[in-house]
């Protein structure tokens, strides 16, 4: 900790002996502020994609859909039956019927606004909510058979379990590229630090002459770097926080996708971004400038 | 203070000198001539650990040159001031700041602000001390690099033909200057091709005069 608020706080005369290099400062920040604003875009992804892993993983498997024939006749009656199983089915928690609205609500998306839900042959939907030891899905089903012909039981194992691995992946992704945004600035930042070495040459020759340690020459071009990427990547984060704020709201579009915002604890994310960025400056640069320092004897 | 002992140097296939040895005594003044290109400044280099021996020891205030790491050159060079011909300037700095450059990087910058003054008045140059390397003369950059080398009072001064960029009146300002510091008690080296300034300061000052020719180092006699 004492060496970053030292490098914060600096040596203005220390500074002073290394001149200022145009070009490499502009493209530090540049850099450093674009890798931030795709780090911030790739976490929000990362985050959202977590999201729906967890919630297709854990409240999705809790519930399940009996699906009753389409048969207007004898509607009530099986309706009747089925809420009797499932009211008499150990780990069932909750069964419940959807109301015509919720149903039309369900189709909506598909077939518009107006649609004629009591002149179509629409199966009767119930909701099952299973509690936390869950129920004998074979045996609920043969039960089902039995008193409730043509009734189906789905449980959505089908299509949820590559939904959940596709999120999982996806947020696994949003890793992966954010360790990959980090090791491309620390690049980036070694290949500015090697060009701002390479054209103070003549810079830390005389600093040696009059007796300056290697690691007093490395700290004033680390400190600039560093202050340089943190800055850009300020400046990156907060335009990627904007960005992501701009985009449409998942949850507006049925909730079938989760928002791409960020949420609760997932705010702490933008805000460390910064913060590593110029530790990754941080030890890049020390590195690169030690490394030079040794190769120019 | 400063010993070469049987050393040698090359560049390439190209041996410079070779079996040389050099001693220099503490308070000791002494000039090393030569024709250009015989090793003058190879040999101040030697002596301030900018270079290593291919061969033989060079000890500095007792340490084997050979042994010190990095930072170890870098703590033996505070003990040596070095003059350059060219000065070897920061730009972008002011003088006085250029001059304080080896308390600044010693972590010592507050303690220039008294020493500085009086040592930019001490080579006149105190109404220059806000301007840059590049605005002032030869003479000026030559009076401010030996204003720098001493700053840090050091033990040894070593100095490349500090007089090779300015005219006969300056020459002998900045001679007398190291005649001073020799006085305080300062191991002065110079090396320098004009005979005519080492004859000059042959009365002023107990110097010794080397001769380094043909890849050998010899007392200078007959051509003073």
């Amino acid at each position: 900790m004492k060496v970053f608020l030292d490098l914060i706080v600096g040596d203005p005369q220390a500074d002073r002996a290394v001149p200022p290099t145009g070009m490499t400062a502009q493209l530090t920040v540049f850099v450093a502020g674009v890798m931030a604003f795709l780090a911030v875009l790739a976490l929000a992804l990362s985050l959202a994609a977590g999201r729906v892993a967890d919630r297709w993983a854990e409240e999705l498997a809790q519930a399940s859909t009996l699906r009753l024939p389409a048969s207007p006749d004898q509607a009530d009656a099986q309706l009747r039956a089925a809420m009797n199983v499932l009211e008499t089915t150990p780990g069932v928690a909750m069964a419940r019927a959807l109301t015509p609205a919720e149903q039309q609500a369900l189709l909506e998306p598909w077939f518009g606004p107006d649609l004629p839900l009591d002149s179509l042959p629409i199966p009767q939907l119930v909701e099952i909510i299973a509690d936390s030891d869950g129920y004998d899905q074979a045996g609920l089903a043969a039960r089902l058979a039995a008193e409730v012909p043509g009734a189906v039981l789905d449980d959505h194992t089908r299509w949820r379990a590559p939904l959940v691995a596709a999120a999982g992946r996806l947020r696994l992704m949003g890793w992966v590229v954010i360790v990959a945004i980090g090791a491309g600035m620390a690049a980036m930042i070694t290949l500015a630090a090697h060009a701002a070495l390479a054209a103070n040459e003549q810079v830390i020759r005389v600093l040696r002459l009059v007796g300056a340690r290697d690691i007093y020459i490395a700290r004033a071009f680390v400190r600039r770097f560093t202050l340089r990427a943190g800055g850009g990547a300020v400046a990156g984060a907060v335009l990627g926080v904007g960005a992501v704020l701009l985009l449409p709201r998942g949850d507006v579009a049925g909730g079938f996708l989760t928002g791409l915002g960020f949420a609760g604890a997932g705010w702490i994310g933008p805000l460390v971004i910064p913060p590593l960025a110029a530790i990754v400056a941080f030890f890049a640069t020390r590195a690169a400038a030690l490394r030079r320092l040794r190769e120019q004897t | 203070m400063i010993e070469l002992d049987n050393v040698s140097y090359g560049y390439g296939d190209h041996t410079l000198f070779s079996q040389l040895s050099l001693v220099l005594a503490p308070g000791s003044f002494h000039f090393l001539t030569g024709p250009s290109g015989a090793g003058k400044t190879t040999l101040l280099r030697l002596c301030y650990a900018d270079l290593r021996a291919a061969t033989g020891q060079v000890r500095l205030f007792g340490q084997d040159a050979a042994e010190l790491d990095r930072d170890g050159v870098a703590m033996t060079r505070r003990r040596i001031g070095v003059v350059h011909q060219d000065c070897q300037f920061l730009d972008h700095l002011s003088i006085s700041e250029n001059i304080a450059l080896p308390l600044t990087v010693a972590g010592r910058g507050a303690e220039a602000t008294g020493d500085l003054e009086e040592l930019l008045h001490w080579v006149g140059l105190g109404a220059q001390a806000a301007q840059r390397p590049p605005e002032l003369s030869g003479g000026e950059r030559q009076r401010a690099a030996l204003a720098r080398a001493v700053i840090m009072s050091p033990e040894v001064i070593i100095a490349d033909e500090p007089t090779g960029n300015v005219d006969w009146e300056m020459s002998q300002r900045l001679l007398t200057l190291l005649v001073e510091l020799n006085r305080m008690g300062k191991t002065v080296l110079i090396a320098t091709h004009d005979m005519m300034m080492i004859r000059s300061l042959k009365s002023d000052v107990n110097a010794r005069v080397l001769r380094l020719k043909d890849g050998a180092l010899m007392q200078a006699g007959a051509e003073l």
